[in-house]
């Protein structure tokens, strides 16, 4: 109850009530990712895996130049095939498990550690919105990455193939099987940053796992067990590369060596079939997505 | 209808801990409503189920009479918040954050360049308005999330301790936007455990200790709840009032049951009666012409109810 006040309030310009209508699920996404996407572009882990890719790039480009006409070098360069299929295959996939924790192994996660989710999840928006954007805005992030790196192999495809050669379909094809598994990847991603609240424990669970957690439950669960590792992401990595072979690998292969004092072993190797292979990545990525957006849904920022 | 919220049985445990036990609390009409306590009371928990942050054990939290927790989206649709201190993506301008916020709430692009530009005129930040908010100090960015949470001209105003991070100059900057947002059809909801922010700009208080809500009055009342109809008022003078005319003319006044000072200029004075009484003062004080610079009532009384409810909460 001032008489006198030493400041003078200021008025705002005012409008008689709030203004907008929140827009639809769909939308808020939508325009999330745009600005996150944005924030990506111009975040310093936008040039370190971009580095990271350059440097591949580089690397790649420097051993087919250096070692051109040797007749390793010469056979992977006798056919797009082969070459995509040697550089391509194995290039991309560790393209994408970089891409899914540089971009991704933070994303639900930092929300609750940076508290920029504070800023977020006071606006009329669900959660599902926030969570399907940023979804979208990593997915877009880690193309750019799959986009430069295959824009290298392709200008030294050109370069070593010619130019009747170097974009086959199979490149295509191959392609849009690398973008399903980055789907599925950045879904398990998700999954795992929705678990934690710590960027760092996020992105050590989600590097552990994608760069050699996988791969290593994967082999003891074919040598021990002996049964198909079906429910493992990696084990349906190898699809990507099908394209590039003239007839697919046997979907079991067993051998059986005998040993110095005559017992014998016998070692069971599992391919996915392309079936297998899509099923496997479509369930991740529709199982991560849902259980990953349940978890967030019940997240509390305390 | 008039802008409120609403909390219904709200109670907030975490794990053995209570953190906020059963408030049953109305706040409804365009008004200040600070909300006290002394820090781990419950507020920001309280505010942070209003605004679907956190999730409520029991009860229910109401904006403008639409459940946060069955519908946060249109409950949230006639709210600006602040909580805690958010962070803003670090490479994004505060120009691009609020784009971000408007598009978000759905308000037209003219809409959005508009109000950005006025609250951030409004707080101060219109020479940073492009730079990234990354580089951005403590201050700096709590000033941009004040303007975050005005951008879409809200009815309802959910303000947690929004001078936190500010240099003495900034929380004083704060509190003269609070007082500005005062309007017809706005209901403004700010905890604070800053007495004199809250005298400062709030016209009701709500006062919440370990959980549990003492009481829900208007700062008038809560005077009266200390003096018994006495208030306590402080003038301040340009020029040192000497004994004569204290004791002589001031005190002497019918209005006036008591007088202290603490220094030559600054005078505190019992008041006799309501408002109206204290008016009748402040008029005659001014017909003196003794120089009063300053006229308000004294924030003791709150410290003192605060303090003294706090206490009888601890016993």
């Amino acid at each position: 109850m001032s008489a006198a006040s030493s400041a003078n309030p200021v008025s705002l310009p005012t409008h008689g009530g709030s203004l907008g209508t929140a827009p639809g699920t769909a939308a808020q996404a939508l325009i999330l990712s745009r600005y996150q996407f944005r924030d990506y572009l111009r975040s310093r882990r936008f040039v370190l895996m971009m580095s990271i890719v350059a440097v591949i790039g580089a690397i790649l480009s420097f051993v087919l130049a250096y070692y051109h006409g040797s007749a390793t070098v010469s056979g992977l360069t006798s056919s797009s095939d082969a070459f995509y299929g040697s550089f391509w295959t194995e290039g991309v996939a560790i393209v994408i498990i970089f891409s899914g924790i540089i971009f991704g192994g933070d994303a639900i996660a930092g929300e609750f550690q940076n508290k920029t989710g504070y800023f977020l999840m006071g606006l009329p928006i669900r959660r599902a919105s926030v969570y399907a954007g940023k979804y979208m805005a990593a997915l877009a992030a880690s193309l750019v990455a799959v986009l430069f790196y295959l824009a290298i192999l392709v200008a030294n495809g050109a370069v070593y193939l010619g130019a009747g050669a170097f974009f086959p379909v199979s490149l295509v094809e191959s392609f849009a099987i690398a973008i399903l598994y980055l789907l599925a990847l950045l879904g398990s991603v998700f999954l795992f940053s929705s678990l934690f609240k710590n960027s760092l424990y996020a992105v050590l669970v989600v590097a552990v796992l994608f760069l050699f957690g996988f791969t290593i439950i994967e082999g003891l669960i074919t040598a021990l067990v002996k049964i198909e590792p079906w429910f493992i992401i990696s084990y349906a990595q190898s699809v990507i590369g099908y394209p590039f072979l003239s007839s697919l690998p046997a979907h079991m292969t067993t051998s059986t060596t005998m040993g110095p004092r005559g017992v014998s072993s016998t070692t069971t190797t599992y391919h996915p079939t392309y079936l297998e292979g899509f099923l496997i990545m479509g369930g991740y990525w529709v199982l991560t997505a849902i259980a990953g957006l349940w978890l967030f849904e019940r997240e509390e920022f305390t | 209808m008039s802008p409120s919220l609403e909390a219904v049985g709200l109670t907030k445990r975490f794990g053995s801990f209570t953190a906020l036990d059963q408030l049953n609390l109305k706040v409804e009409g365009s008004k200040c409503v600070g909300f006290l306590g002394p820090n781990g009371a419950g507020k920001t928990t309280t505010l942070k189920m209003f605004t679907d942050l956190i999730f409520p054990t029991e009860g229910e939290a109401f904006i403008n009479g639409v459940s946060v927790q069955k519908d946060r989206k249109r409950a949230l649709e006639p709210c600006g918040d602040l909580i805690e201190s958010p962070e803003i993506y670090g490479s994004l301008s505060p120009r691009e954050a609020l784009e971000m916020n408007g598009a978000l709430r759905g308000m037209r692009s003219d809409e959005i360049r508009s109000r950005t530009a006025t609250v951030l005129e409004e707080v101060k930040m219109s020479e940073w308005a492009d730079q990234k908010v990354g580089r951005f100090s403590k201050g700096m960015k709590q000033r941009v999330n004040i303007a975050s949470a005005l951008l879409s001209d809200p009815e309802v105003v959910i303000l947690d301790e929004p001078s936190t991070g500010l240099d003495p100059r900034g929380m004083s900057e704060v509190r003269n936007i609070v007082r500005g947002l005062k309007k017809e059809h706005r209901l403004i909801f700010m905890s604070s455990h800053i007495l004199s922010e809250v005298v400062d700009v709030c016209d009701e208080v709500a006062l919440l200790d370990r959980g549990k809500l003492l009481f829900y009055d208007t700062l008038a009342n809560m005077s009266q709840r200390l003096g018994g109809g006495v208030r306590a008022v402080e003038a301040e003078f340009a020029l040192p009032i000497d004994d004569g005319i204290l004791t002589g003319r001031i005190a002497s006044l019918p209005e006036v049951a008591a007088w202290s000072r603490s220094d030559p200029r600054r005078v505190t004075l019992q008041v006799r009666g309501g408002p109206t009484e204290q008016a009748r003062l402040l008029e005659k004080l001014a017909a003196m012409q003794l120089g009063l610079l300053n006229y308000h009532e004294s924030r003791s009384a709150l410290e003192e109810v605060y303090l003294r409810e706090i206490t009888q909460g601890e016993a």
